[in-house]
């Protein structure tokens, strides 16, 4: 970490508010539930044979005709709610953390060499940047996924509807790092130290990822933390349009889209169950994202 | 009048109370110029902040008595304490860049101050607006009254917060630096006016300020403090002439003086430098055995810099602004070549295209026999690279605050080529640090554990280690407390007679140079003014604008020195 959280400051501001330590709580339950899934989970919902339909429609403990084996109750096919958003949630983070991996790479690195070098390079960078903003991320996953269906051969489109909405996600927020990452170059290149790399005569690639990438990273921390709720937001707005992950393999999302057609017929938890879950999930990374943005600007304190 | 007495004020931390000034006494009457010296973190401005009851949250005032005329100030209610700031007591800040609001006529800010504290007619504030311009002298002030402050110069921009300061008739008026923002020449008539103001209007001032020479010149009592104690307190020239406290004493050692060379600063602690011990003469050693080279001169010839002017038509292209016109300059090998001027004379372009961080229009540069390719056009290999160095003028951004002391020595040792084992690096990374002054444990620290002056001597240590011939120093003391600024100097000097250096020093504190350089360069808007010996230069200067900037630099009076050194 950034010098250990600017030596131990951001601890002592962490102990000491309450908002971040629930939400960190939060957060890390729903990680670790997600990562453990497999031995958490008492069904599998991908495989068929663990769960039957006589099971299905049952409401969560607290309501009448409940099943106490099924806490949060079950959907149409029987699946334990339990299982599926911890599934859920575990496909959602993967795709969350591999777009936001990408994105990171793909932004901090252009972002850097526009600071850099400036001029026509920064420019033209720019300019894709402003370009990608303009296309929703919906449109970009949507381009991206007929291109895929158009080249690739139909046996391997769906083990790759994954890869494919990572791909999407990761386009839509690269420019978020690539902004930030320009515009605190740009600091950063006025500094004595960096003028004194150059005037050496190093390497443009070490005096960017050597000199200038570690005391820019204060701000990228905090974009990090605020996009992989973006991203995971954006999956779940994906697939719950139905351009995401099929009903097969549901991530948080498509678990909404199904729950959605129980909305008027009184099974509201199947709905309501995964948004609140992927609310919370958002919501608590979202004030880490804030809280890690005070540690690291101190004049918003 | 304004008495203060056994003041304390505390800041509340973590870790307890943190006492930022204690036991401060101090008596200004009215019409007295009462000066508040100290270095750096000596409370000077926490003084003033308690007085005007600005004090930044959380400090607070923990005991003592401060009261203007009758009033205590203490006992204030908020709303009370308002009406006194502004009505009775005014304030100046450091930079008139910051203190004036840009999206606001002149006009606008004088007469909303004007009447928020008395009840007059718009008419009538402008009137009294436009007399007060008058009065500080900004001609034709009618007119420019309407201007807003980026229509202004710096100097005129500090006259104008002078006006909104005073437009009240205050009692008292706390300068907080006024002046450390500005060039010699318009630092001068700033002075004159706040000391016209003391005498006319009877205007009582409190002028903090870490410039010695300031002090002398205008203020009739002074209150020296250190770590947020008064250590002497008295008429200006019993204090400055001869001084009681002995950290008084030390301080006026460390003022470099304007009419004299001394070749060594006398510093309080002498701290061990060059070959103390075994591993100092390590670092000497590998330094000396670098020499294989001669000592290298430098030779500027025609060299002009121009740099592109913002566009204003889109048919023509814009006339580019001239940073350095026509700089013909000949640094003698091994000596040090002193270039003084005021900011945006072009001093730091001539180091960036020296270093090749800026390229050249035209001209030719020649370091020793070999000519130093422009800009751009000189490969990261160029041996230049390694035989220039430069020390920076903040050592706060020089040094990278991620990396650690040990990286940050070692990577020119690597990068060079010099010292292919690590242990070995380290050894010699260490050595340079004991050289310079400084433990050598350091090396496992981060900057940000360091003060200025000893990041200023890492940085020293990192261009030694690239084993330069030709040093640039940009400003290296001006950011510096005046008795660290001796302790660099001392060490400066100290290496480059050692090693043989030859040293291009860029100041615009014409009495550090003097103490630095054997010859000396005058700037001005990009042209040299002069160039002499220095001796000669200070002793008989030729140009017009050399003896304008020697008769305007604030010194104390020869006369005021009781003591024979």
């Amino acid at each position: 970490m950034v010098d250990w959280l600017k030596r131990r400051e951001g601890v002592w501001l962490f102990v000491h508010s309450p908002a971040a330590i629930v939400a960190a709580i939060v957060a890390l339950a729903i990680i670790l539930g997600a990562v453990f899934a497999p031995w958490i989970a008492q069904v599998d919902p991908y495989d068929l044979s663990s769960f039957s339909l006589f099971d299905g429609l049952l409401p969560p403990v607290w309501e009448d005709g409940a099943n106490p084996k099924y806490l949060l109750g079950t959907d149409d096919q029987g699946r334990d709610m339990i299982s599926s958003i911890l599934y859920g949630a575990r496909l959602s983070l993967v795709i969350g953390i591999s777009a936001l991996t990408i994105a990171a790479v793909l932004g901090v690195g252009l972002g850097l060499a526009a600071g850099f070098y400036g001029g026509r390079f920064d420019a033209v960078v720019m300019r894709i940047a402003d370009v990608q903003l303009a296309l929703p991320a919906i449109l970009t996953a949507l381009l991206i996924d007929g291109i895929a269906r158009g080249v690739l051969p139909a046996s391997v489109q769906a083990d790759l509807r994954v890869a494919v909405l990572t791909l999407a996600i990761a386009l839509s927020l690269w420019v978020n790092f690539a902004r930030t990452a320009r515009a605190s170059t740009f600091v950063q290149m006025q500094k004595e130290y960096v003028q004194a790399a150059i005037m050496m005569g190093q390497r443009p690639v070490r005096i960017m990822f050597v000199h200038i990438l570690p005391n820019i990273l204060g701000p990228l921390l905090v974009i990090m933390t605020v996009d992989l709720a973006s991203a995971i937001l954006l999956e779940a707005t994906l697939s719950f349009l139905g351009i995401g992950l099929p009903a097969d393999s549901p991530s948080l999302g498509t678990l909404i889209r199904i729950g959605m057609q129980f909305l008027l017929s009184g099974e509201w938890w199947i709905l309501w169950i995964p948004t609140l879950f992927l609310v919370a999930l958002v919501v608590s990374i979202n004030i880490l994202g804030d809280f890690l943005r005070d540690v690291f600007n101190p004049r918003l304190r | 009048m304004l008495v203060i007495k056994d003041l304390a004020v505390k800041f509340p931390s973590r870790f307890g109370d943190f006492t930022a000034i204690e036991d401060v006494d101090m008596v200004i009457r009215p019409g007295e110029i009462h000066g508040l010296v100290g270095e750096s973190g000596a409370g000077k401005s926490t003084v003033g902040a308690a007085v005007i009851g600005l004090l930044s949250s959380p400090g607070y005032i923990a005991g003592g008595e401060i009261s203007l005329g009758d009033t205590d100030l203490r006992t204030l209610t908020p709303s009370e304490a308002h009406a006194v700031r502004g009505d009775r007591i005014s304030m100046i800040f450091q930079d008139p860049q910051t203190s004036l609001n840009p999206l606001m006529t002149i006009e606008d800010q004088l007469i909303e101050t004007i009447q928020a504290h008395s009840d007059v007619t718009h008419a009538e504030a402008l009137k009294r607006a436009v007399d007060l311009l008058e009065e500080i002298g900004i001609k034709d002030a009618a007119k420019r009254i309407k201007a807003y402050p980026h229509q202004f110069s710096g100097g005129m921009r500090q006259r104008v917060v002078i006006a909104l300061a005073i437009c009240t008739d205050p009692e008292l008026i706390i300068a907080d630096e006024p002046t450390t923002a500005l060039d010699v020449a318009v630092q001068s008539q700033v002075l004159d006016l706040i000391k016209r103001l003391a005498r006319d209007r009877d205007i009582a001032f409190m002028l903090i300020t870490h410039d010695i020479g300031v002090i002398a010149q205008v203020a009739d009592r002074v209150t020296v403090m250190r770590h947020g104690k008064v250590m002497e307190s008295g008429e200006t020239r019993q204090v400055l002439g001869a001084p009681e406290h002995p950290y008084t004493r030390a301080l006026m050692d460390a003022v470099p003086p304007l009419d004299r060379r001394i070749d060594r600063f006398r510093v309080p602690e002498e701290a061990p430098i060059a070959g103390d011990g075994p591993t100092g003469n390590l670092a000497e050693d590998w330094l000396l055995e670098g020499q294989r080279s001669d000592l290298l001169g430098l030779k500027l010839t025609d060299l002009t810099v121009t740099f592109a002017a913002p566009r204003t038509s889109i048919f023509r292209k814009p006339d580019p602004y001239v940073a350095l016109d026509n700089v013909s300059l000949t640094v003698r090998p091994g000596t040090i070549m002193g270039l003084v001027g005021e900011s945006g004379s072009g001093k730091s372009t001539l180091a960036k295209a020296i270093t090749g961080l800026v390229s050249p229009a035209s001209g030719e540069m020649r370091l020793g026999d070999a000519e130093l390719p422009y800009g751009k056009t000189r490969s990261r290999y160029h041996p230049s690279r390694q035989l220039i160095q430069m020390v920076f003028q903040d050592p706060y951004s020089s040094l990278n605050s991620r990396h650690r002391i040990g990286d940050i020595l070692e990577e020119p040792l690597w990068f060079y080529g010099f010292v292919t084992e690590r242990a070995e690096r380290r050894r010699l990374a260490a050595a340079m640090l004991e050289l310079v002054g400084m433990a050598p444990d350091a090396i496992d620290k981060y900057p940000h554990q360091f003060s200025g002056g000893q990041r200023q001597r890492i940085a020293v240590a990192r261009a030694l280690l690239a084993r330069p011939r030709f040093l640039i120093c940009d400003e290296p003391t001006s950011a510096l407390d005046v008795s660290i600024q001796a302790e660099i100097l001392n060490l400066l000097k100290d290496l480059q007679s050692t090693f043989g250096l030859t040293i291009l020093f860029i100041s615009h504190n014409l009495a550090v140079v003097r103490q630095m350089a054997d010859d000396t360069a005058v700037l001005r808007a990009g042209r040299i003014e002069e160039v002499s010996s220095t001796e000669n230069l200070y002793e008989n200067p030729q140009a017009d604008y050399t003896r304008s900037l020697l008769s305007l630099t604030p010194v104390m009076p020869k006369d005021w020195v009781a003591r024979g050194s």
